[in-house]
């Protein structure tokens, strides 16, 4: 591993990082000691100030995923250009990769930099992130089932549908959806988080920019307040209903049960044998009905979650990390814990031993024309197979889980997320190989 | 609509005198203010007397079972307040209003038996404490006339149900279209009643989106749809023999929740949480046209569920304004303002359709709809103080 970057010459295109590298080097171990165990990208220069924490882009996995969630999240979904050809897309690809290696270690989207190049000609980065460090930025790659043919569009434009994922479907129609089709599906999408918006927004809109006449943006999302942990290192933070969110969530630590709930194995699926170490991506836009929300009893709150609103802890009893008792009663006899509370669905005792690896924001787009917060919580899982991981679930919380009064899932996506780019090969390289 | 709604009868453990609020900041020194630790055989409460007055007990639970907390009349029989279902290692506090007396506390390790008593005295702080007693008789009268309303909608239900479900069978399209948001009127006033009916509500009012993939449409929405086919992208129309099908199993879920209405009684917060449920029903799909996506009728349902509300809290009301009379004052004139604008949406004895809305009308509602609800939701707690 590479301790110190040398000088820090092109951080965000020669402006000055004097202090930079002394700062990483010294804060060497206290970054180590905040991502142990990380299964993906290792931060390849550490630092003890969060905002100058950097994750290497390449490695056996993708970074982003057991990543230690960021506070901030630019998510976007993308179409191919319907001129573009197998060869557009694989040099799409392999200009993200080296983009996003650039960016993720503070440096600018192109070679030259937001300053440099020719006087006459438009930057080769968007200079907003200049003097900004890269506050933790992962970016994330997956692709979607329409980039596979079949389904809708048809005709198998890229020469992949032989190895499409047997995993990679839309996802079904789940009980009380409604479903926007501009915040929905695309054929590829890219998770950008980082500790600072603005690092995260300049990394989608130079990708964006990259991408222009070969893919376009289809729709995008921003989160703020992770609403998971994926590190023991990390607190539990709150969703906008004000309660601790993925408590039960999987970290970044438990590399067994990361191996097992998250990650593709080989040979799991033969005709995507390029998805070993990988893994799928579901996207959901969750709408809240804050209004009402606030508007119920404490009780009605805390029945719904199954949890308290101070520490979350299970209403069986203990501490936040407490496991639910579904066998404690309380009064009439009924279980302390609600079966149809949202931890009452959710706990993996009652989905066959399955867990996910969440990391969903909160987000806020100003407003309805009602005048009610248009806000919710823009739902992000890893799971090693969208069937067992994630359809049954879901399948149950729509149905079934209190909560779903509160709430109404407007966007929908799912993605095949390729496994890290190695070496000096691109990202989605298997595929093409 | 599928909602889980607790509102109406899944919430009915408030005790009439007692309420717990789990904010109340505990003021250091404060002889209103007592900590309450429970143990599985034990039950230390901070002191064993307290001023009249309003009265906190911070209750936690240390033991392993699961307690609940009292505090219980003279008599050891009559229950001031309780808070039950603390789990261990959780807490609750318990607030109370207390006149000058005798009292007993009691923890309830395990939530059995006589529980760990010990006597606990008021001292008079001069301070006016509300009567109590005579609430009950509010509340009766309440649940009575709650009861009478819920059963009499349930017969003009049925009533207009057979005429629709009749009409329906016998092709008579326009007769059926008249009928349908005019007999779907009394199932919106009692809605958070007939939906706590868990089988019967999928069948009978369940739309198309909220189906999981292979489950059958049926209901009021099914007829609706086949009814109203304009909006339906490539539909196909029922035949007549299916039509029927749903139209006979309707009427006979209608006949089930008729019959299970008739003895039906009111606690005075199921009360109270179904009128801000069915408020809560108009901001979800009503006012946001998504419940009658095919007719567009919405504004009838939008009525239904008004009414609905607007008759639990005039049952409630000779509580409400001895308990909080600003309150009551507040609700009064929120209904009235949410009334006038639906009023100027009438059109002969009904509604105009919900796409003749123009969005600030639509915002204008939807305004006064969360006018309403924030007072109102504040009912339940108000008259069980």
């Amino acid at each position: 591993m590479t301790a110190v970057q040398p000088g820090g010459l092109s951080r965000r295109g020669l402006l000055a990082a004097s202090g930079a590298g002394a700062a990483a080097a010294g804060g060497l171990s206290a970054a180590m000691m905040l991502t142990p165990g990380h299964a993906g990208a290792t931060p390849e220069q550490a630092a003890d100030s969060p905002a100058e924490r950097r994750y290497d882009f390449r490695g056996e996995h993708q970074a982003g995923i057991t990543t230690p969630a960021q506070d901030r999240m630019h998510f976007a979904a993308f179409d191919m250009d319907p001129r573009a050809s197998r060869e557009d897309l694989v040099a799409l690809l392999q200009d993200w990769t080296s983009a996003a290696e650039r960016m993720t270690d503070g440096r600018g989207a192109g070679s030259l930099g937001p300053l440099s190049g020719p006087y006459d000609a438009p930057p080769d980065d968007t200079g907003e992130a200049i003097d900004l460090p890269p506050a933790g930025l992962t970016i994330t790659f997956g692709f979607g089932s329409s980039l596979f043919g079949g389904e809708g569009s048809g005709k198998d434009r890229f020469g992949l549908a032989a190895r499409r994922p047997a995993a990679l479907e839309r996802l079904p129609h789940f009980p009380g959806d409604n479903l926007r089709q501009q915040l929905s599906d695309g054929d590829l999408c890219i998770q950008a988080c980082s500790d600072d918006p603005q690092v995260a927004v300049h990394a989608v809109r130079n990708l964006t920019r990259i991408a222009m006449g070969r893919a376009h943006l289809r729709w995008s999302q921003l989160g703020f307040g992770r609403t998971s942990s994926t590190s023991d290192a990390q607190s539990t933070p709150r969703n906008l209903f004000g309660f601790k969110d993925g408590t039960m969530g999987l970290r970044g630590e438990e590399t067994d049960a990361i191996d097992e709930h998250v990650w593709v194995s080989s040979g799991a699926d033969p005709l995507a044998e390029w998805m070993t170490g990988g893994s799928y991506l579901v996207a959901r836009k969750i709408a809240m009905r804050i209004e009402p929300w606030d508007r119920s009893s404490l009780r009605e709150q805390e029945r719904v979650v199954g949890r308290t609103k101070a520490e979350g802890a299970p209403l069986s009893g203990g501490t936040e990390f407490s496991q639910p008792d579904f066998a404690v009663k309380g009064r009439g006899g009924q279980p302390m814990v609600a079966l149809d509370s949202h931890v009452g669905i959710a706990h993996p005792s009652h989905n066959d031993g399955v867990r996910l690896l969440r990391r969903g924001y909160n987000y806020v787009d100003g407003n309805d024309e009602m005048g009610r917060l248009a806000a919710g919580l823009f739902f992000i899982a890893f799971v090693t197979d969208p069937r067992t991981h994630y359809i049954p679930m879901q399948t149950k919380m729509s149905r079934d889980d209190l909560m779903q009064e509160y709430v109404q899932h407007v966007g929908s996506g799912l993605f095949a997320v390729p496994p890290g780019a190695q070496g000096d090969r691109y990202v989605g390289r298997g595929l093409f190989a | 609509m599928i909602r889980k709604t607790t509102a109406l009868l899944a919430v009915g453990a408030f005790a009439l005198t007692g309420c717990t609020e789990n904010n109340a900041a505990p003021a250091a020194g404060d002889a209103r203010h007592l900590a309450v630790t429970a143990t599985d055989d034990s039950c230390q409460v901070a002191a064993a007397t307290a001023p009249s007055g309003t009265v906190t007990f911070s209750v936690t639970n240390s033991g392993n079972k699961v307690n609940e907390f009292y505090v219980l009349g003279s008599d050891g029989l009559r229950i001031i307040g309780e808070v039950e279902n603390i789990g261990p290692g959780l807490s609750r506090d318990l607030v109370l209003s207390l006149a000058p007396g005798e009292y007993f506390s009691a923890c309830k390790p395990g939530m059995v038996g006589e529980g760990i008593r010990a006597p606990f005295s008021v001292i008079d702080s001069g301070e006016q404490v509300g009567p109590a007693g005579d609430d009950k008789q509010f509340v009766d009268q309440a649940s009575t006339a709650y009861a009478g309303y819920v059963k009499d909608q349930t017969d003009q239900l049925l009533a207009k149900t057979q005429k629709f479900v009749t009409a329906v069978k016998a092709g008579k399209d326009d007769e059926a279209r008249t009928l349908y948001p005019d007999a779907r009127m009394h199932w919106e006033r009692i809605e958070t009643v007939a939906e706590s009916f868990g089988d019967l509500d999928p069948r009978m009012d369940a739309r198309e989106a909220d189906l999981e993939k292979g489950q059958a449409f049926t209901g009021w929405h099914r007829l609706e749809k086949d009814l109203w086919p304009a909006r339906a992208t490539g539909y196909t129309a029922m035949t007549s023999a299916e039509r029927a099908k749903i139209a006979d199993t309707l009427l006979a879920d209608t006949k089930t929740l008729h019959q299970r209405t008739r003895t039906m009684s009111f606690t005075a917060d199921e009360i109270s949480n179904g009128a801000k449920g069915l408020l809560d029903e108009v901001a979800a799909g009503k006012v946001t046209g998504e419940e009658e996506y095919w007719s567009r009728t919405d504004l009838y349902d939008f009525q239904g569920n008004i009414d609905g509300a607007r008759v639990a809290w005039e049952g409630l009301r000779p509580l409400l304004k001895k308990k909080d009379a600003t309150l009551d004052g507040q609700i009064d004139k929120e209904f009235a303002n949410l009334q006038q604008l639906l009023d100027a949406q009438k059109q002969g004895a009904g509604f105009v359709t919900y796409d003749k809305l123009s969005k600030e009308q639509v915002k204008d509602l939807s305004d006064a709809v969360n006018a309403l609800s924030e007072p109102l939701s504040k009912m339940t707690a108000a008259v069980l103080k």
